[in-house]
């Protein structure tokens, strides 16, 4: 009962990476127009140079706050964790 | 605490790390880099201090609390340029064609300018106090911590 489980959970996985391999989008075209509105207006847009910096800190400015906040959490978890106990 | 070969050779190369972190996180708009890049390099200097003198004796001249305001005061500066451009949108890029960081470089490639990119280069600088004074943080306080429980073993 457990291997024939398996064996079926296994055959569905492999179909689903068979089909994904044969659906993908052919290379240079994918599917939004998202990457050409960038690369043509980046520099107009945000005057800078670096397309990678103008996404992530400006069109994508709210991941990198959250970004951001996540390694203030991180930050102040571990000094929380590691501090001097004060007693008395 | 190691021996005076390598306290010697981190002495000097501490000054190359910092320069290449200040470098990475100046130019995080024109070349590849940023914020977070520049501040992890900045941060893997002061575990080359650590590693070199010892927790301890970094720790009488870099506090953690010092560290914490640094981290704090990088994010309210993230944050408080992101309200900036509140007059358009949350995010807006509000210094794009004024005098402070405004100029805008022509289209495609060209060799690049300091002075653009608006509030980006703000954002990597905020950015950068974030990662490096947290970063920073972290690697002091658990080498403190290692070295008080091989103490009271």
């Amino acid at each position: 009962m457990r291997k024939i489980a398996i064996a079926v959970s296994l055959t569905v996985f492999i179909a689903f990476l068979i089909a994904a391999a044969f659906l993908i989008h052919p290379f240079g075209s994918p599917p939004s127009q998202m990457d050409d509105y960038i690369i043509e207006n980046a520099q107009r847009e945000t005057g800078a140079n670096n397309a990678v910096t103008a996404v992530v800190f400006d069109y994508r400015g709210y991941d990198t706050l959250g970004e951001a906040t996540i390694l203030f959490t991180a930050v102040v978890g571990v000094v929380m964790l590691f501090r001097k106990e004060r007693r008395g | 605490m190691m021996s005076k070969i390598v306290r010697t050779m981190s002495n000097f190369l501490i000054l190359v790390v910092l320069v290449y972190g200040l470098y990475i996180i100046m130019h995080g708009h024109s070349t590849p880099g940023g914020g977070f890049q520049g501040g992890a390099v900045v941060a893997s200097g002061v575990a080359l201090l650590i590693v070199a003198f010892g927790s301890h004796s970094i720790h009488e001249n870099l506090k953690e609390h010092h560290l914490s305001i640094l981290k704090s005061t990088g994010l309210l500066i993230f944050i408080g340029l992101a309200f900036g451009g509140m007059a358009r949108t949350f995010f807006y890029n509000f210094l794009v064609g004024s005098p402070i960081f405004g100029h805008i470089p022509p289209l495609g490639p060209n060799p690049g300018e300091m002075l653009s990119g608006g509030v980006i280069p703000l954002m990597d600088i905020g950015v950068s106090l974030n990662v490096a004074g947290g970063l920073s943080a972290i690697l002091l306080v658990m080498a403190l911590a290692i070295t008080a429980t091989e103490v009271e073993e």
